[in-house]
């Protein structure tokens, strides 16, 4: 009877996949071409454009310059100014989107009224366009006619701060808006995770008189710890490689304080015109992002399979 | 179901409180300032309810700014990307979820890098391809770019879609004599309508939200979609045209909330589905 099964199984397959080809071929290709050529085609071009001296507007022919670009972006203290502040922002805003995120996900998780008004507001952020984020909280921060500073002089806490354009407040204040327009995703993604979690595991704990931080520790955590780990590596991502909020913010400045990688490239490939260089910018935060993306994720997984 | 102390309780309200504040108060003050008359704008005591609500700030910022114009063109951009999009990523993500061989392979390995990659990186050389076509400045370059740009997250919740109908009606279909391409359209692709609705939704307010790839490609107002067209409203603003800003800002986030409300169960569902069984 096993065999028979498997004759006919295999028989089914060979078919299947003679099957396969032509119509699979017709299936893919409308999308593959489109991929092909705008998105795998101009990430190699980018590449290579990152070894040549790729300009805009100019007459002459490009050339290879090897690694030269490479060589002035070691020198380039701005670049690296803008490095670090892109780190900060992107560890600023991640690691308290992930806490803030959990948080309010073990409470949505909870039998408690008004949840239903919290994920409805969660919406918002997440719908939200960033430019439209970028201009309700420069209403908030605006130094005169801004919510911020009102309530700030009615609690006595000092006045007529300018958050967007002090040195000292920028860098803070724009991390705040990055931590509020990410939490929605983080905290939908760990809610479905918690809710996978198994109700009997809790209440078993529960009854060997385990605390609700070691029910957390021993049956929530390990539940949810993909997830979160996924999570949190993507809004890494996705955090050092935003864009627009802090353009529409601050525009990088008081001073370049604020001036992410992303905007430092942006206006040397389309103020200054130097395409080539721009491009080895990106690379360079490509290479630096997988980095330490795969230390965190090394570190984490070992860290799983000690535990 | 396990018993929790009151006074667990009350922290935990009070803490949902507070999340509520903080998620609600910015989106709450740009309503106020949209309908704040200039004179309650200028005020060194800001309230958070209008003392004499206005429509003027609304009328202001149509006369102002090409909102409408810029508005037709978003929704022509996003509409016809996010269509195009799943007419052509539903079948794609039909052979990645049902046939392991190495294009879907690659393809899921493409979903996936797509996401690392700085947009600069892709946006000079896009750039360029662009311009050598004659497409830059022009809405169809920006709805090709769209198209792809949307494709990850498209696929990712199609194949989860497309995991969730079970087998046996294709086999079916198979043994009857139907063509690969033939069941598909016929068995498959009916069965995940909802799915594809909803993609198509979500792709839509990506594009209708999104601000780079049109700051770069689109060049003149009469071409430009409504963030960027709300961007050039700023930086001009003296506190008398907070009013206006507000206001287009609001308009321009009600089709994105609309439909996100409309959709939200099926995508964080979907989302999820893709990331447990990828």
């Amino acid at each position: 009877m096993t065999l028979a099964t498997a004759t006919k199984r295999s028989a089914k397959g060979a078919s299947a996949r003679r099957g396969t080809d032509h119509g699979a071929w017709f299936l893919v290709l409308p999308a593959l071409i489109p991929i092909l050529i705008l998105s795998v085609g101009p990430l190699l071009y980018g590449i290579v454009l990152a070894f040549t001296d790729s300009q805009s507007g100019r007459t002459e022919p490009t050339q290879w310059i090897g690694a030269l670009n490479f060589q002035d972006l070691l020198h380039d203290t701005l670049f690296w100014d803008s490095f670090r502040i892109g780190l900060i922002w992107a560890f600023g805003v991640t690691v308290p989107q992930f806490f803030l995120a959990l948080g309010l996900a073990l409470l949505l998780n909870q039998p408690l009224r008004m949840r239903w008004l919290a994920r409805a507001l969660a919406i918002i952020p997440w719908a939200m366009p960033e430019v439209v984020v970028g201009i309700m909280w420069r209403l908030v921060y605006h130094p005169d006619a801004g919510v911020l500073n009102e309530t700030m002089s009615d609690l006595g806490l000092g006045e007529g701060t300018d958050w967007l354009t002090g040195t000292s407040t920028a860098l803070l204040a724009v991390i705040v808006v990055g931590v509020w327009a990410g939490m929605p995703q983080t905290t939908v993604a760990l809610l479905a995770g918690l809710q996978n979690t198994p109700r009997e595991l809790h209440e078993a704990a529960a009854m060997d008189g385990a605390g609700a931080w070691r029910r957390f520790r021993t049956v929530t955590w390990p539940a949810i710890k993909p997830i979160a780990l996924a999570i949190t590596a993507l809004n890494f991502i996705w955090n050092f490689n935003s864009f627009a909020l802090v353009y529409v913010l601050t525009q990088g400045g008081p001073g370049g304080r604020t001036r992410l990688p992303m905007l430092f490239a942006y206006e040397e490939a389309f103020r200054y015109g130097q395409f080539g260089y721009a491009a080895a910018m990106g690379c360079v935060m490509v290479a630096v992002i997988s980095v330490i993306l795969a230390f965190y994720l090394v570190g984490r997984l070992k860290g799983a399979d000690e535990s | 179901m396990m018993r929790t102390k009151k006074s667990t309780r009350t922290a935990q309200y009070a803490a949902l409180a507070a999340y509520l504040v903080f998620l609600a108060f910015p989106f709450l003050w740009l309503i106020s300032t949209a309908f704040k008359p200039a004179r309650e704008l200028g005020s060194l005591n800001p309230t958070w309810i209008p003392e004499n609500p206005t429509l003027e700030n609304f009328r202001q910022a149509f006369d102002e700014q090409p909102l409408l114009r810029a508005a037709g063109n978003s929704l022509v951009a996003a509409l016809s990307a996010s269509l195009i999009a799943v007419v052509i990523a539903t079948p794609m993500a039909y052979v990645m979820a049902r046939h392991r061989n190495r294009v879907s392979k690659a393809a899921t390995g493409w979903v996936v890098i797509s996401q690392a990659f700085p947009f600069v990186l892709i946006i000079i050389p896009l750039f360029l391809i662009l311009k050598n076509l004659h497409l830059i400045n022009s809405l169809l370059g920006l709805i090709m770019v769209y198209v792809v740009w949307s494709l990850p997250f498209a696929l990712w919740m199609l194949v989860g879609y497309v995991r969730a109908v079970p087998t046996e009606l294709e086999e079916a279909a198979a043994v009857d004599g139907a063509s690969k391409v033939r069941t598909f359209v016929s068995v498959v692709a009916p069965l995940l309508a909802p799915g594809i609705v909803a993609t198509a939704m979500f792709a839509f307010i990506t594009a209708w939200n999104e601000f780079f790839f049109a700051l770069v490609l689109l060049k003149t107002p009469e071409k430009q979609t409504l963030p960027v067209i709300l961007n050039r409203f700023i930086g001009t603003e003296g506190v008398a045209d907070l009013g206006p800003l507000a206001a287009a800002a609001f308009l321009a986030t009600i089709p994105s909330l609309v439909i996100f409300a409309i959709i939200q169960k099926r995508i964080t569902g979907g989302m999820l589905a893709g990331a447990v069984k990828a």
